[in-house]
């Protein structure tokens, strides 16, 4: 199996797996005003795979998390330039709505941000907005499914009701995967959502990475090199708002082909 | 001596008492030796306290006494002897003798205040001049105890710091004593008015008509204080009909100024929605009774309302709901921007829409800030006096008709209290008792609104 520059999946299909490109990104840039965040970035992530963003603060990795479901049109200043596609259609086109666009791509933030509502409405709020379940009955299956794809349902089933800011941390982190899972989303992008939790709780969340990993495309920002060595199977590595290279976890970890790779995951900067 | 001077004085020593001990205290620091405690100007400023505070306090207490005690020295005098017995007339002409020796009038009217002129001013002398010498004695016996005190390790700037500290608690308990004399002059007075009339009938009766025959033979009513139409006409303006169009419009002006206002509108839309609250009332007031309830009751007539009068409950109400518009909308653009950024992103990520995020995130969370807010509101609709007094009307009905004539607490208020008063009647002593019910009602809406702001500012930190 061979990479070309943008990371595309290329040679013999029958060697591996098929793989499906979900997300296509071309020639993306993105100013904050009059400053340059994000420098033609070009990247293709796929379904099969936890596809990892790493490099120092600031370089621009969750800048450009954002761009994958259009967050960055909450702040007034950003501003994208360049293509980016799901499964074909362009993201930035005016034909695509954002509303469809981000129950089609969930996102986890990095602070565990439950809604100040039970752990119940919470699950709940995303169908609800959709509209996608029709009685009490469906809606509680689609909470009841949610949680234990979280793998949280059989901690929280006796409480559903009580206030999902109660719960702890890495709870909380569950909370908002299984909210983001509520939706039925195709692709799940994930901020640093273990930072600010205690190696417990992050290895519960890795672990339910892994268990999610297929059934929904997945894209972990991560300031923890050893975190996207455990959980992914293909990382990025940003600097100063480019791409530096992007290729097999295995690969970049073991053999980067970039000298700016290897003194990042060397530990010499960032 | 005149107080105004000594005090003068008093503040010259501390001057040079300053100066003094800040140059005693400048020779401590010599090198090789341990660095003094404190700076100089520390010692300066301990010294400079010890002269003037003690002094102070004394000249403080002297102006209150001296009066007395040449009184007390006037009718020891010979002169006295011809003096009426104590009463009216004898204080009189002790305030008239008072009057001439501080040359506030120019003669006198009793010939009897002429006689006793010298003696008085005699005893003026003598205890002005005791008062002085002791001020300045003591002025000097302060300081010179401070400067004696004053060493390179003599801890200078705590002590200092401590009379800071100090006269920083008196200056907020002033306040707080001011509120405490406050409250106590509404509840005697209003004990005297529940002596002559029972507080049974005074928060449960429905009639409200005041008028008290003074005299025995003049035709008048006995006089009726059931005060419910006061107060429904309180709930009906300030609670009702000013929060409907408080409420709404604060909130929504709230929304939009904190999520959809870019940058540049909020900085001219933020001031100018303040500058309606720094409006003085009494132009409400004129707005009220001269534009908006002659147009409400042709409104009313048009539409075939009977009794519609041209000062009306919704007049009033109305505008003083557009007055309150600002404090519902700044505590609700408080409450609102408090509400932190992740939880509006966590809405959109999920792909809500704005308004969604608004109505189903957003304002459920901010929304014991904005009760807190609107219950602020309230208490001060409720106290709010001059647009209810130009545009509500006197008449004490008990309607909920909103374009009939009502009458409120606070007008009721001003009508017992404007104009010449005996503070005896019982109409006149409604006025505290109306005050006290007021005073309490609004106290116990800023508590609970207090509460609920704090404990709402508590689930976000």
């Amino acid at each position: 199996m061979n990479d070309d520059s943008f990371g595309r999946i290329t040679g013999d299909p029958n060697a591996a797996p098929r793989l499906t490109t979900k997300m296509t990104a071309r020639g993306v840039n993105v100013f904050y005003g009059e400053k340059q965040a994000i420098k033609d970035v070009s990247i293709d992530v796929t379904q099969e795979h936890v596809t990892a963003f790493i490099g120092p603060s600031g370089c621009g990795k969750s800048t450009f998390l954002r761009t994958l479901n259009r967050m960055n049109d909450t702040v007034a200043s950003a501003r994208v330039e360049g293509e980016i596609t799901l499964d074909g259609e362009n993201i930035y086109s005016s034909s695509m709505d954002v509303v469809q666009l981000r129950a089609r791509v969930g996102m986890v933030f990095q602070k565990p941000n439950p809604f100040p509502k039970s752990i119940y409405e919470n699950v709940a709020y995303g169908p609800r907005i959709h509209g996608l379940a029709s009685s009490k009955a469906t809606m509680d299956q689609v909470v009841e499914k949610s949680l234990r794809r979280a793998g949280l349902w059989d901690e929280v089933k006796d409480r559903l009701h009580d206030s999902g800011t109660a719960l702890s941390g890495g709870q909380q982190q569950r909370l908002c995967i299984a909210r983001a899972i509520a939706v039925d989303p195709e692709v799940i992008l994930m901020d640093e959502p273990c930072s600010a939790l205690d190696p417990i709780a992050t290895a519960k969340i890795e672990e339910l990475i892994h268990e999610l990993r297929g059934r929904y495309a997945i894209v972990i920002v991560t300031h923890n090199m050893q975190q996207a060595a455990r959980v992914s199977q293909r990382t990025a590595f940003f600097h100063l708002g480019t791409l530096v290279e992007y290729g097999d976890t295995s690969e970049i970890f073991t053999n980067p082909r970039e000298t700016r790779t290897k003194d990042y995951i060397t530990g010499r900067y960032g | 001596m005149t107080p105004l001077a000594l005090l003068f004085l008093v503040l010259g020593l501390g001057l040079v008492a300053w100066f003094t001990a800040r140059a005693k205290a400048g020779g401590f620091a010599t090198p090789g030796a341990p660095r003094p405690h404190s700076r100089p100007n520390y010692h300066g400023w301990y010294v400079t306290l010890w002269a003037v505070i003690p002094a102070l306090i004394f000249l403080a207490v002297w102006s209150g006494v001296q009066p007395g005690l040449v009184i007390d020295a006037t009718l020891k005098s010979p002169a006295a002897a011809q003096l009426p017995p104590p009463g009216m007339e004898r204080a009189a002409i002790l305030s008239e003798v008072r009057g001439l020796a501080e040359g506030t009038i120019e003669a006198a009217f009793n010939p009897l205040s002429d006689t006793l002129l010298p003696a008085y001013k005699q005893a003026r002398l003598h205890y002005g001049l005791i008062g002085a010498v002791l001020t300045v004695i003591l002025a000097f016996a302060g300081g010179a105890y401070a400067f004696t005190r004053l060493k390179p390790d003599f801890r200078a700037r705590n002590r200092v710091e401590r009379v800071v500290m100090a006269v920083l608690l008196i200056a907020s308990l002033i306040a707080i004593l001011t509120t405490i004399g406050i409250v106590a002059s509404l509840l005697f007075e209003s004990l005297r008015f529940f002596a002559k009339v029972s507080p049974i009938e005074f928060l449960t009766g429905t009639v409200w008509s005041p008028q008290t025959a003074i005299r025995a033979d003049q035709v008048g009513s006995s006089g009726a204080f059931g005060a419910v139409p006061l107060f429904w006409g309180t709930i009906f303006i300030g609670a009702i009909i000013a929060m409907i169009v408080a409420i709404p419009l604060g909130l929504m002006s709230a929304i939009y100024l904190t999520q959809y206002a870019k940058p540049s509108t909020r900085k001219w839309m933020k001031p100018i929605l303040e500058i309606l609250a720094g409006v003085p009332t009494v132009v409400y007031g004129y707005f009220a009774a001269l534009t908006v309830a002659p147009a409400l009751r042709s409104f009313a007539a048009s539409i075939g309302i009977a009794g519609a009068s041209s000062e009306s409950a919704l007049a009033a109400g109305l505008v003083m709901g557009v007055m309150i518009i600002p404090f519902v909308s700044s505590m609700a653009d408080d409450s609102i921007a408090a509400v932190p950024q992740s939880m509006r992103d966590g809405s959109l990520a999920m792909g809500a829409t704005m308004s969604e995020t608004i109505k189903k995130v957003l304002v459920p969370a901010a929304l014991p800030g904005v009760v807190g807010g609107v219950l602020l509101a309230v208490s001060r609709a409720i106290g709010e006096t001059m647009i209810v007094v130009m545009a509500a009307g006197l008449a004490a009905n008990l309607t909920a008709n909103p374009f009939a004539s009502v009458t409120t607490v606070t007008t009721q208020i001003v009508q017992l209290l404007t104009g010449d008063q005996e503070f005896d009647s019982a109409k006149t002593l409604a006025a505290f008792a109306l005050g006290l019910v007021l005073f309490l009602v609004t106290l116990l809406l800023n508590i609970v609104a207090l509460r609920v702001v704090k404990k709402y500012r508590e689930a976000y930190e």
